[in-house]
């Protein structure tokens, strides 16, 4: 192509970009006469240049533009919208012949005369006529741009809503006479080189830094010699050139928005709604690479903000708010990365919509969605095919979006989270690395390997112990030790769980170096979530060279890159987004198992508020918070023996007391008491120390190897004992409780559903049965069961109370048994009266056994052979 | 690329010659075509890339370029060297990246006329068949001519 023609291309098109800024500028203040000077000034320059370089199209169109730019400036007509709308239609037309020239190194071929009819009209002042006439029959399009000639095919119908679409002739009011000639055109002071040259430059810069980092190292282990002084010189030169380069490829990042003011007026015309959209910190710089690639993600997020976040005038005048909408793009630095903000101050994120949409998809459950912070709701709209606007719409709303700017965002190394107040708007927060190149890392090591983790999402590093053996970690120092939930590893920091993983074991690294008792633990931001990676050693900073990874090496997705160090070594560079992904934290990494709905909730495995204490050793135990009527502190004087049996007067009664360790203490001044109570029996359990409350899952994992002690259960990160409470009642009643303590080995997962009104025993028999290998669901009564029954949970076995309210438990039987998927389950009775005839009556009703009430080993003989016998039958 | 060289060699001339870089792999005569070979490397520092195939052997540096290094003994699905023994490499290009091939040893580059060469023996095991494009006979010893190509065609599924 022509070398004349490109230059005059390049120009035209960043005269162009400018120009939509200007129009849509003009339009809000038509008496900015700095601003008509320019569009007047760039429309020339373009209709000038097309003459001299023989483009009798594009000049013709130009040229007619021009004299309607002409009528404004003199102050003939003014700057209506309408105006405006003919001349960004002939400006569309005009990018539309460039983008032709383009391509083919000629004007293609077309037809403007419409168009040039049109902007004729306007500049006459006869624009409504004109607006009636041309846009009646679309014009024959032979151009082969075909969406670029779209938009320049419909000069905009004068549907304006606002007082401005008087007729213009009507608005020929004098005007000042503009400025002679505008302000004077600067020296030329810069000089175009192509992307390519600075690309080029940029790649060496980046082998001089590793070079030099490469030298550094070297000189590092000799000192005072000859080289030190000149070395530091090359080292400052070279950092200082590779700023200056950096510099030729910043770009501000206005670059990449000023499509946007054009795109917020057309929306705001075809939505009918009023925008306003202001843009802060447009001269921030930033890489280029960068910007390309933020433009559209950008774009695609504004539009979702005029169209989805902002309401309707109407709607906007009825929720109290002004007409105008307003959407705000901010950009700044902070810390070595750009932060782009993009707020508007429309309706907020439907919460409603999005849950729905949540459980349509089947992306996780009620249950689940009950336990969601709006955030979390919110941060769905970033999962795949997530859209929530119900009608799909030209502008938005295809359920592309989000996930694709999420995932872009993630590939230059950003982040993206947003803040959605209902009724108050969204403000979404884009935070990118300033340039893709070279950036900041921290070196660790684990298994031998040092790996590079970018700066950017280290949050902090924490040192800590790796698990010392158990109540060592109550030893007292300040130091975190990781502790472990099964076998996975957690820390707790600063009151909160940090989810950790071990690099050794996600690279299958092999042995890690266990001579260490300390841990080096990387704490990253992933979205929302930190995750803690467990490393053995953590070196210094240092500036790198990301080089992309060899293709063969594409799909292990840990890592990022790959890049040289100063001593030489080639190194891995970590993908934190990766490793979460990896490990299945963070958005659109969970993979959320559908589970049977709102029933799941009464399971056992459910959390369960647990009193934690001490007693008779520095092992925690723990004793579900529902069993403990009170926490009493008792004075020593007041504890008294009575039948050889310590005893106190608790509440107008003699309440026996049970030692849970060895012997008592009367040393102590006082001591910490739980009481247990039923009825009118209470009963204390005498304890060191009384530590805490916590609310965790209620697993237990191991039976209890000695009596007094139902099993082992993780709470709270740690294995702590849970204490039968039924074993310490029957130590200060002889009566409550019958039997000794047993629990079978858990055979299979059986669900069994306990009917009982009492919270104790319900409290009770829930563990036991846990312990026994049961899944356990418990209600408080016959009709809550019934209920569960119409949800459609499933059960292998029921055991019911018999003297309930409302519906007694040979009511319940007799309802089970007449109809329903329950009618074949085997159903065991759990009463206190034993006589004969209420086993009879047990039976009758349709129970298939009848146990006493606290026979606990009955109780799981009984559930057992039921089952064994339903299996068989 | 070694099939195109292979098919030309076919159809020419008997006196054609064709120039190879000769190297040992598991005490058989290997050669790669020279236009191919971008560098031979000695011992060289390899950096251990995680979860990558066992093939990877890791990754290298060549003056400042990242060379990915793959053991030329498990792509064959030979056995692993005596621990001591040291590796070169040849490196190549694939698609605008280098990748270095792990072997025992590189020995002379050697021109070798077509009409010594033949297609692969039907008999020949196949993980050899599958990245030899044929056999030169040498005077006491026979030379397998590997496809670079298809050596370096780790995807995913390898």
């Amino acid at each position: 192509m022509d070398d004349l023609i490109a230059d005059f291309l390049t120009e035209t098109n960043e005269s162009l970009a400018d120009l939509d800024v200007a129009l849509v500028k003009l339009e809000r203040t038509p008496d900015d006469q700095d601003t008509l000077s320019l569009i007047f000034r760039l429309v020339h320059t373009i209709k000038g240049t097309c003459g001299f370089l023989g483009l009798p199209r594009l000049e013709k169109v130009a040229h007619a533009a021009e004299s309607v730019l002409g009528k404004v400036r003199d102050g003939v007509l003014s700057a209506t919208p309408d105006t405006v709308s003919i001349v960004l239609a002939a400006l569309d037309r005009v990018k539309a012949i460039v983008s032709g020239l383009a391509a083919t190194g000629n004007e293609p071929a077309g037809d403007d005369s419409e168009l040039i009819a049109a902007l004729d009209a306007a500049a006459a002042g006869h624009a409504p006529v004109v607006a009636q006439e041309a846009p009646s029959e679309p014009e024959p399009a032979p151009e082969p741009e075909g969406e670029a000639e779209q938009e320049a095919v419909i000069p905009e119908p004068v549907a304006a809503p606002s007082a401005e679409s008087r007729p213009v002739a009507a608005q020929v009011t004098p005007k000042p006479a503009p400025p002679e000639g505008g302000e004077p055109v600067p020296a030329n002071q810069t000089i175009r080189v192509t992307v390519d040259v600075l690309e080029d430059l940029m790649t060496l810069v980046s082998e001089l830094v590793l070079t030099r980092n490469q030298l550094l190292q070297l000189a590092r282990t000799q000192e005072n010699t000859g080289f030190t002084v000149p070395l530091q010189r090359l080292s400052h030169i070279t950092s200082d050139l590779q700023e200056g380069v950096m510099k030729t490829r910043m770009q501000p990042i206005g670059n990449a928005w000023n499509k946007l003011p054009r795109l917020v007026r057309d929306l705001s015309r075809e939505m009918d709604k009023k925008i306003e959209l202001t843009m802060l910190g447009a001269d921030t710089e930033l890489d280029r690479q960068v910007l390309e690639l933020i433009k559209d993600p950008l774009t695609h997020m504004v539009r979702n903000s005029g169209d989805h976040g902002l309401e309707s005038p109407a709607e906007r005048r009825a929720a109290g708010k002004p007409e105008t909408g307003r959407i705000t793009l901010n950009a700044f630095h902070e810390g070595g990365h750009i932060i782009i903000e993009i707020s508007d101050d429309g309706k907020g994120l439907p919460l409603d919509k999005i849950r729905n949409k949540i459980l349509a998809n089947g992306l996780a459950t009620e249950a689940e969605l009950v336990g969601m912070s709006d955030t979390q709701l919110q941060r769905f709209i970033f999962r795949p095919g997530f859209s929530t606007a119900s009608v799909v719409t030209a502008v938005s709303g295809r359920g592309v979006g989000m996930d694709v700017v999420k995932t872009n965002i993630e590939k230059i190394g950003g982040t993206i989270d947003l803040k959605s107040v209902p009724g108050a708007g969204t403000t979404f927060t884009i935070k990118i690395p300033l340039t893709l190149a070279i950036v900041s890392a921290l070196i660790v090591e684990a298994g031998k390997e040092r790996f590079a983790i970018p700066q950017i999402s280290v949050v902090e590093l924490v040192h800590a112990q790796k698990e010392a053996g158990r109540g060592h970690n109550e030893g007292g120092g300040t130091e975190p030790v990781i502790e472990r939930i099964n076998d996975t590893p957690v820390l707790r920091l600063r009151d909160r769980l940090l989810p950790l993983v071990n690099l050794n074991d996600l690279l299958a690294l092999g042995e890690s170096q266990s001579d260490d008792t300390g841990a080096y633990i990387v704490v990253v931001q992933v979205g929302a979530n930190s995750l803690g990676i467990i490393v053995d050693r953590v070196f210094d900073t240092e500036e790198i060279v990301v080089k992309p990874v060899a293709p063969i090496l594409r799909h292990v997705t840990m890592f990022s890159g790959n890049t040289i160090l100063g001593d030489g070594s080639v190194i891995m560079i970590l993908d934190p987004n990766g490793i979460a992904r990896g490990t299945g934290i963070g958005a659109g990494g969970e993979s959320k198992t559908i589970s049977s709905g709102a029933v799941d909730q009464y399971r056992s495995s459910d959390r369960t508020a647990m009193l934690l204490f001490r007693a008779g050793s520095e092992q925690k135990l723990a004793v579900p918070l529902g069993l403990v009527a009170r926490l009493e502190d008792i004075p020593r004087e007041r504890i008294e023996v009575s039948c050889g049996s310590p005893v106190t007067q608790y509440r107008g009664k003699l309440m026996p007391l049970v030692a849970f360790s060895d012997g008592l203490d009367m040393e102590k001044p006082r001591q910490s008491v739980l009481v247990f109570n039923d009825g009118d029996r209470s009963m204390g359990l005498m304890v060191d120390e009384i530590v805490d409350v916590v609310e965790d899952r209620l697993q237990i994992e191991l039976s209890g190897a000695r009596p007094g002690l139902l099993g082992t259960a993780v709470i709270a990160g740690h294995a702590t004992d849970v204490i039968d409470t039924g074993y310490w009642l029957t130590q200060a009643w002889q009566d409550w409780f019958h039997g000794d303590h047993q629990p079978d080995q858990p055979d299979s997962v059986r669900r069994v559903l306990v009917v009982e009104d009492s919270g104790f025993f319900r409290q009770l028999v829930t563990p036991i049965l846990g312990a026994a290998g049961y899944r356990v669901t418990a209600v408080p009564s016959a009709l809550e069961a019934l209920r569960l029954r119409e949800d459609g949970a499933v059960f292998d076995a029921i055991v019911s109370d018999i003297i309930m309210p409302d519906m007694d438990g040979l009511d319940f039987a007799r309802t089970v048994r007449a109809s329903g998927p329950w009618a074949g389950l085997p159903m065991i009775a759990l009463s206190a009266r034993t006589e004969p005839s209420d086993v009879e009556a047990g039976r009758d009703a349709g129970f298939t056994d009848y146990v006493a009430k606290f026979q606990r080993e009955a109780l799981i003989a009984s559930l057992k052979q039921c089952l064994a016998e339903q299996v068989m039958g | 690329m070694a099939s195109d060289v292979m098919e030309r060699a076919e159809a020419a001339d008997d006196e054609e010659e064709r120039v190879f870089v000769t190297l040992t792999v598991a005490d058989q005569l290997c050669g790669v075509p020279v236009l191919g070979v971008r560098d031979i490397l000695g011992e060289h520092k390899i950096t251990r890339i995680p979860l990558a195939p066992p093939e990877i052997a890791g990754s290298l540096n060549l003056r400042g370029r990242i060379v990915t290094a793959v053991d030329l003994r498990r792509r064959l699905r030979l056995p692993e060297p005596p621990a001591d023994q040291p590796r070169m490499s040849v490196v190549a290009e694939q698609g605008g990246e280098l990748y270095a091939l792990l072997v025992d040893q590189v020995s002379e580059v050697m021109s070798l006329k077509a009409s010594a060469f033949e297609r692969n023996p039907p008999t020949l095991p196949p993980a050899w068949a599958e990245f030899s494009s044929g056999i030169y006979r040498l005077e006491n010893r026979l030379l397998v001519v590997l496809d670079v190509g298809k050596l370096l065609a780790l995807t995913e599924a390898a």
